[in-house]
C-alpha cells in the first residue's frame, strides 16, 4: 500500500487554473523530486498537501487513510486539519525558521507545544521536554549543526538555517517530508551542504517530495521523477528514465535547457 | 512660596500620571481587540472596527472628550458621570481610552501584518493552533516592530492628558494655570506653568530611557 496517494487534485485561484488533475502515489521510503518551470503548480501542489491551501477538487490519502475528500466537509474541519498535517512535513524555500527561538528550540517548539496535549503531561514535564530537547540536539548534529545549537536564526547562514530548518520539520516525525525548492534561496556553495543532507536522508529511505531545479541531483537522489508543465503532470517515472530518456515533447524541451547550461 | 507651588502642582502630576497610567491599561489590549477586528475574516465585523476607528482618529480627541462628558447628560435626564473630580476622571478616562485604543490598533495591525506569512505558516505545517502561533511565533515579532511606534505614541499621551484641562481635570497644567488666576493665597504667578514642562521633560525622559531598554533587550533576533 503507498503511503501517500493524490487523487484527481484540481486547484484554481480565481479563473486561473493552477492544479488540473493531478494525480500521484508515493511508496514508504521512497523519494519523489517534482521539476518543471516556475508556475508551472508544483510549489501549489506541496501547499496542498499540507492543508495550507485546499483543493478544489480531489483526495488525498496517507497510509490508505482518507485526509481529504474536496466533496465531503467533514474532512475538512479545522481542528482535525491542525492533526491531519501532521501527517507531512514541510520545508521552505525562504527557510521560516522563528526569529526569536535558537536553533534547538526553533526544532523542539512544536514538540512542546503537541506534548501538551498528552496525558500526564502535568508530572511529567520536565521530563518530556528533555527527552524533546535530546532528541532536538540528536537532529542537530545529524545536520552537522552539534555546535550551533544555542545560534540564532540571524547568525546562520542560509545553508545553516535550511538545515535547522530540516531538523525542525523531522522532529515532528512525518510520515512524508516535503521540500519546496530547498536551495532556490541558496548561492552554490551552500546548495550542496543542503543537498547532502537531503541526499542522506534519501539514503536512510525517509519518504519525501522535493520540489526542485537541480536537475542533476533529482536523478541521482530521487526514485521517481515527475515533470509538471502549467499545472498538469505531464510525466511521471523512474527517475533516471524521465530525466534521460523523456516520453513527452515538453518534457524534452524543457530539460534541454537545463543541459545547455 | 516655591514650596507651596511644588505641592500644588504635584497633586496636579499624580492626577496626570493617573490619567496616564489608565489609558494605557485600557488601551493597551482594546487596541489588540480593534485590531484583531479590522482584520477579520467577517466583513461586518471588519467593517464595524474600521468604521469606529475613523471616526476617532478623525476627530479631535477635545471634542471627544466634550461629548462623552456632556453628551450623555443631555440624553439622559442625569449625567451618568458622578460629581466632582471623580466624574471628570472617569470620562477622561472613557475617552482617552478609547481614542488611544484606536491609534494603538492600527500600529497593532501594522506590527501583526509586517510578520511575514511565510512564518505564520510555518506554524501551521508544526500542527500549532492559531493561539499557539499568535503567542508563541508573532507576539514576539510583532512587538519588536512596533517598539518604535508605539513610544511614539505613548510619549504623546503623557502630553495629551493635558487636554482633559477642557472638562476641567485637575492634571498638571490646570494646577499651574492656577497660580496665574489665583490659587493658594496667590496670583499672577507666571512661573508654575512654565515650570510644569519639567514636569512633563523628566517622565518623558524616563519613558524614553525604557523604551532605549525595551528595545535593546529585543535586539537579540532579527
Amino acid at each position: 500500500m503507498p503511503v501517500l496517494e493524490v487523487c484527481h487534485i484540481e486547484k484554481h485561484f480565481g479563473s486561473t487554473r493552477v492544479l488540473e488533475d493531478i494525480s500521484l502515489s508515493l511508496e514508504q521510503g521512497q523519494a519523489l523530486a517534482i521539476i518543471g518551470s516556475s508556475g508551472s503548480g508544483k510549489t501549489t501542489l506541496l501547499r496542498c498537501l499540507n492543508f495550507l491551501e485546499t483543493p478544489d477538487q480531489g483526495k488525498i490519502l496517507v497510509n490508505g487513510k482518507l485526509l481529504f475528500d474536496a466533496a465531503d466537509p467533514a474532512t475538512q474541519l479545522e481542528g482535525e486539519i491542525r492533526q491531519k498535517r501532521l501527517h507531512f512535513g514541510m520545508v521552505f524555500q525562504s527557510f521560516n525558521l522563528f526569529p526569536q527561538y535558537t536553533a534547538l528550540e526553533n526544532v523542539t517548539l512544536a514538540g512542546k507545544l503537541l506534548a501538551r496535549n498528552r496525558p500526564g503531561f502535568q508530572g511529567n514535564r520536565h521530563k518530556i521536554y528533555q527527552a524533546l530537547e535530546a532528541q532536538g540536539r540528536e537532529l542537530l548534529s545529524r545536520m552537522g549543526l552539534a555546535d550551533r545549537e544555542n545560534h540564532y536564526p540571524h547568525q546562520l547562514s542560509g545553508g545553516q538555517q535550511q538545515r535547522v530548518a530540516i531538523a525542525r520539520a523531522l522532529a515532528l516525525k512525518p510520515d512524508i517530508l516535503c521540500f519546496d525548492e530547498p536551495t532556490s534561496a541558496l548561492d552554490p556553495e551552500l546548495t550542496s551542504e543542503v543537498l547532502k543532507v537531503i541526499r542522506s536522508l534519501a539514503e536512510q529511505h525517509t519518504t519525501m517530495i522535493i520540489v526542485t531545479h537541480e536537475m542533476a541531483f533529482a536523478r541521482d537522489v530521487a526514485d521517481q521523477v515527475a515533470f509538471m508543465d502549467q499545472g498538469v503532470m505531464v510525466e511521471q517515472g523512474e527517475a533516471r528514465q524521465v530525466i534521460e530518456h523523456p516520453v513527452q515533447e515538453r518534457t524534452r524541451q524543457f530539460l534541454s535547457r537545463y543541459k545547455d547550461s | 512660596m516655591f514650596l507651596t507651588v511644588i505641592g500644588a502642582l504635584n497633586q496636579g502630576f499624580l492626577q496626570t500620571l493617573k490619567l496616564f497610567a489608565v489609558t494605557l491599561v485600557g488601551a493597551v489590549p482594546l487596541g489588540l481587540i480593534i485590531a484583531f477586528g479590522s482584520m477579520n475574516r467577517f466583513p461586518p465585523l471588519r467593517w464595524l472596527s474600521r468604521t469606529l476607528v475613523w471616526v476617532i482618529r478623525g476627530t479631535p480627541l477635545m471634542l471627544q472628550l466634550i461629548i462623552i462628558f456632556f453628551i450623555p447628560g443631555k440624553i439622559l435626564d442625569a449625567s451618568p458621570w458622578p460629581g466632582g473630580e471623580t466624574g471628570r476622571f472617569m470620562a477622561s478616562a472613557v475617552a482617552f481610552i478609547i481614542n488611544y485604543a484606536c491609534y494603538f490598533s492600527e500600529i497593532y495591525r501594522g506590527g501583526i501584518q509586517g510578520v511575514p506569512p511565510g512564518q505564520q505558516e510555518a506554524g501551521m505545517v508544526l500542527g500549532m493552533t492559531r493561539g499557539q502561533i499568535f503567542f508563541h511565533i508573532t507576539l514576539l515579532q510583532m512587538i519588536k516592530r512596533i517598539v518604535p511606534p508605539m513610544s511614539n505614541e505613548i510619549i504623546t499621551l503623557v502630553k495629551d492628558t493635558s487636554i482633559a484641562r477642557i472638562i476641567s481635570l485637575q492634571e498638571v497644567i490646570w494646577a499651574g494655570y492656577a497660580f496665574l488666576k489665583s490659587s493658594h493665597g496667590y496670583s499672577g504667578l507666571m512661573w508654575p506653568l512654565f515650570f510644569t514642562a519639567v514636569y512633563y521633560l523628566a517622565f518623558n525622559g524616563a519613558l524614553t530611557l525604557f523604551f532605549g531598554w525595551i528595545e535593546k533587550r529585543l535586539s537579540y533576533f532579527n
